[in-house]
């Protein structure tokens, strides 16, 4: 491939995640509300990527996010890249870090939990590395990564 | 610890679980003490708990403090299909204090966050029941005279049994070794040996009851049920090892006692009864003491 495009158009100004999980991009823009963003948003699924083989990508124009609302989507994307960009140019690039807690987005996996019986909101404490897990902090139970469900 | 909630072992810290120990002596040596007369306690058992109830109920009454509550939610506004939240906003009204007993995992937790009073968790499904587990501490250093350095051996339905799992995470501050004797598909789950390596402990695991007999310091005893077993052929195959009669307890330590959470259906044969090693009968007892303690100190009238 010679000639050099990019695949999803550049943003002025915006933030740009990149290296998501290929199956989650839509897991990503529900986490993020982007289904509901005025803004213009660009997003790519199934692009090919020397990292993870094939990857998601999503563009969103003039936002820039706390680090707490973005640090939800390493539940479903710890690969991901978080780069801010302003006239064109990459200003800030980090990693996803996992967040210390997560509360009111994850469903606890626990049939007889009562936030799965009650309008409780759901809080998690996310302990273990390398295999993460959410501790409930109602039942005390723990939510593997594999069956983590979105509220 | 005024005003503090019970929900789960681990919300005292070692000390306040040894203070705790100390008040319930107290109380044994002299368990009428009126010092809540002025109080209400209110017990709601939203599931059937006759012998919790009537644990709590006669600390309460020691203690000259008035009772309100259900004792099953049939009898309660539950039945009018009423939130958790609603019946604990409307009770502490009513009361300075609430023992719950629910069927939910989590929902003692989630009433300590919306009452204006103290909650002390009375079993939330197989979440946790720490005045159990309190009143098990109280036990072991009676009868043993410390918590440190003893051997502990769990016996039976070690995967599901909530008593075994709080008491575990419990005595995991006294540097206990842990001998876990259960059949293969009850073993103890993998976070609760975690807490037990975390702390760098030992643990043991065993089929044989047999094995354990001859060093242990303390045999806790529990149901093996015949519902856990998915296989109801293993169900048979192994569901007489876990029964302790009294021709084993021949090379036991002298000073060995055996704990149950009771109801004991026949994993101790009654011939164990009047041996000098049998003590779930004054282990519950002892549950009365220690809710005493609890309920006194978490209202005040007891530093």
């Amino acid at each position: 491939m010679t000639k050099k495009e990019l695949i999803v158009s550049a943003i002025e100004n915006g933030t740009v995640i990149d290296h998501i999980a290929s199956n989650e991009v839509f897991h990503v823009m529900r986490l993020l509300n982007l289904v509901n963003c005025e803004e213009t948003v660009y997003m790519g699924s199934n692009l090919e990527s020397k990292k993870l083989g094939k990857k998601g990508i999503i563009k969103v124009a003039n936002r820039y996010f706390h680090p707490e609302e973005i640090n939800k989507i390493a539940l479903v994307s710890p690969d991901a890249t978080i780069i801010e960009i302003k006239d064109f140019e990459v200003v800030k690039k980090n990693k996803v870090e996992l967040p210390e807690k997560v509360h009111g987005i994850v469903k606890c996996m626990n049939p007889n939990c009562i936030t799965n019986h009650e309008a409780v909101e759901t809080d998690f404490t996310v302990v273990g590395t390398p295999e993460m897990k959410l501790k409930c902090h109602y039942c005390e139970k723990f939510t593997t990564k594999e069956r983590i469900e979105f509220i | 610890m005024k005003n503090k909630n019970l929900i789960s072992i681990t919300d005292f810290s070692k000390e306040e679980q040894l203070h705790v120990l100390d008040v319930a002596e107290d109380f044994e040596r002299n368990p009428h003490q009126r010092i809540l007369a002025d109080k209400v306690v209110a017990t709601l058992f939203f599931e059937p708990s006759t012998r919790t109830r009537l644990s709590f109920e006669s600390a309460a009454n020691h203690l000259g403090a008035r009772i309100i509550g259900f004792s099953d939610a049939s009898n309660s506004s539950l039945t009018k299909g009423e939130t958790l939240k609603d019946t604990i906003i409307m009770v502490s009204n009513y009361a300075d204090l609430i023992v719950m007993r629910h069927p939910r995992e989590g929902s003692a937790r989630y009433a300590s966050e919306v009452a204006s009073v103290p909650v002390i968790n009375a079993g939330d499904g197989a979440n946790q029941h720490p005045t159990q587990c309190m009143l098990d501490l109280y036990s072991i250093r009676k009868t043993q005279g410390r918590l440190d350095n003893l051997d502990i051996a769990f016996v039976g339905d070690l995967k599901y049994g909530r008593t075994v799992h709080s008491l575990t995470q419990a005595l995991c501050n006294f540097n206990c070794t842990f001998h876990l004797v259960s059949p293969v598909e009850l073993k103890l789950p993998s976070y609760v040996k975690q807490t037990i390596k975390d702390k760098k402990l030992e643990y043991h695991q065993y089929t044989e009851l047999s094995e354990v007999i001859p060093f242990a310091d303390i045999i806790y005893m529990t149901r093996v049920q015949r519902e856990r077993f998915a296989d109801l052929m293993e169900y048979e195959r192994v569901k007489n090892s876990y029964v302790l009669n009294r021709e084993m307890l021949k090379g036991c330590k002298p000073s060995m006692k055996i704990l149950h959470p009771l109801p004991r259906v026949n994993e101790i044969a009654t011939d164990v009864d009047d041996t000098p090693h049998a003590y779930y009968f004054q282990q519950a007892r002892n549950g009365v003491f220690v809710r005493q303690a609890l309920m006194a100190t978490i209202l005040g009238a007891k530093e």
